[in-house]
Parts: structure tokens; C-alpha cells; sequence
């Protein structure tokens, strides 16, 4: 299958990404934005999904500081 | 130790030779060549792809270094050597990015917290070391007990936002230590600033030769 995991900074960690972002926009004009965060997107082709969970936890994401999402590509 | 992208690897050999013969170690290797101490330097470990120390945490020679360090081995990890350690679980906590996003390079003050660890052996409590710190991925983050932190930025020092200041931190045996400045580039006051860097050093090779 072809997977998308999506890794994001954990709600309370410090996240300055998101925050530089956050302070640009409204400098561009963009009223209204808050809650920003900024995470990574891997995507990858895998034969048994069900290792996905395990390659999340020891590798793509550090379960300390990051939250993630495994999601399906297409089909 | 060298990983693909190790750049502080001749600096560490440099400061360890101060103190005990040095012996490169390489990332492929399959033992620790009969060392009697660990120092993981700093750099860029496989480029910190994906997150820094994260990929470089799974080289062969970190089994090794893993259960040298479980058999109560002398182990020290500088900067990106600090994020492999945390990455492996022999550290408590993560780094993230500074406050300010921006890679910093400059010198740091630097509080010692406690004398019971081998490499803070040959300080004394409250002292300050002068010591360099360049990085940009520096911010200490984790529950960590206020027994296992070493070192402190000093009131003005805490660029990157760590958490209580934290710039050093052990596990809890005490015989592993991680942090972001860099104390093999001060043990000459020609380059480093200051030689305080050098005690850390001999602190380590105390209780490896003892």
C-alpha cells in the first residue's frame, strides 16, 4: 500500500515553526489565523501495513515530543 | 566515534588525548575495540534527516554503545552525540529546534549542578565552565529529576529555550552523560576560550581508569 504519515509537534511542546508561521501571516494581510503548527509528511510504499505502527513509534516520529497519523494514499 | 557526518570527531580525539589515548571508533564497527569511555561527538549524523540523532541511534556500533553503557561504562554525548543518546533511550528527554529557529554559535556560561557524576568530578558545585555551544537543534525538552541535571545555562545564557535551563543532563546510574555546548572545543585557551571544557574530560577518564 502506499501510506502518508503525518507527524506533528505534540500539543504543549514548544513549537517555534509554527509559531514564526503564525506571525507572517497576519504581516501578509491573513486576518483570523491561529493554532499553527508545522510537521512533516513522509509517504512511502509499504508490503505489510501492519508494520507501519512499529516504523512510527521507533524511526518517523519520536513519540515524546511528536504526534502521528498513518493514512492511506489513494487506491 | 565517527557517523556519516561527524564533524567534531577530531576535536574529541583531540581533547581525549589530553587524558587517555583516543581510539576512533567508526559507525559500522561491530565492538567497542576495548575502549574504556565512549565519547559520541557532535555534527550532522546522516545529514539529521528526518530529526537529529534519530537514524545514526540505529548504527551497528550503538548496540555496543547501548550495552556498554547498561554494564555502567563511561559515556559521554556532545551536542549532536547528546540527541543520538536521547534518541536511544539512554538519555532522558529530546531536543528541539531554539526558540528562535537560528543556528547559534557562541560562547556559554555554564553551571555545575552536582559533583556526584564522574565527568563533574573535578569541579565543584556552583562553578562555572566557559565552553562554546553552536547548534540549532538545542532546546532541551523532558521530565527529567532535578538530580540527573548537570549543567545549567547561567542567568543571560539560555539561548536555545531549554527547559530550566537545562544545558546537561545523565541517567539515572550516572555514568551517561549528554550536552549541547561543546567541551572538546574548550580544552586549550588558545582556541576554545577557556579550558574548562578539559575537566569533563578528566572527570571520565578518572573513573575509566579506576
Amino acid at each position: 500500500m502506499r501510506a502518508r504519515v503525518l507527524i506533528r509537534p505534540k500539543a504543549g511542546i514548544l513549537d517555534p515553526q509554527g509559531v514564526a508561521v503564525e506571525r507572517a501571516l497576519p504581516a501578509l494581510g491573513f486576518a483570523g489565523v491561529a493554532n499553527v503548527h508545522v510537521g512533516r509528511l513522509v509517504e512511502l510504499d509499504v508490503e505489510d501495513e501492519a508494520q507501519l505502527d512499529d516504523m512510527c513509534r521507533r524511526l518517523l516520529a519520536n513519540p515524546l515530543i511528536e504526534d502521528y497519523e498513518i493514512q492511506a494514499v489513494g487506491s | 566515534m565517527t557517523f556519516p557526518g561527524t564533524c567534531d570527531d577530531a576535536d574529541a580525539r583531540l581533547a581525549v588525548s589530553k587524558v587517555a589515548e583516543p581510539v576512533a571508533l567508526w559507525h559500522r564497527d561491530s565492538d567497542l575495540r576495548g575502549v574504556d569511555g565512549v565519547v559520541v561527538p557532535g555534527g550532522f549524523s546522516y545529514g539529521d534527516y528526518l530529526r537529529a540523532g534519530s537514524i545514526a541511534r540505529f548504527s551497528p556500533v550503538m548496540e555496543s554503545v547501548i550495552a556498554f553503557a547498561h554494564a555502567g561504562g563511561p559515556v559521554l554525548g556532545i551536542c549532536n552525540g547528546f540527541q543520538i543518546l536521547c534518541e536511544a533511550g539512554l538519555l532522558p528527554g529530546a531536543l528541539l529546534p531554539n526558540k528562535d529557529l537560528r543556528f547559534v554559535c557562541r560562547q556559554v556560561d555554564l553551571e555545575v549542578q552536582t559533583t556526584s557524576t564522574p565527568f563533574t568530578s573535578t569541579c565543584e558545585v556552583g562553578q562555572t565552565l566557559s565552553i562554546p555551544a553552536k547548534h540549532q537543534t538545542g532546546c532541551f525538552f523532558g521530565d527529567v529529576p532535578d538530580a540527573q541535571v548537570v549543567l545549567r545555562y547561567a542567568a543571560g545564557h539560555n539561548f536555545n529555550g531549554s527547559q530550566d535551563d537545562i544545558a546537561g543532563v545523565v541517567n539515572e546510574q550516572g555514568n551517561v552523560m549528554g550536552l549541547m555546548p561543546h567541551p572538546e572545543h574548550a580544552v586549550d585557551v588558545l582556541t576554545g576560550g577557556s579550558a574548562d571544557g578539559l575537566k569533563l574530560f578528566e572527570g571520565m577518564a578518572r573513573v575509566a581508569v579506576a
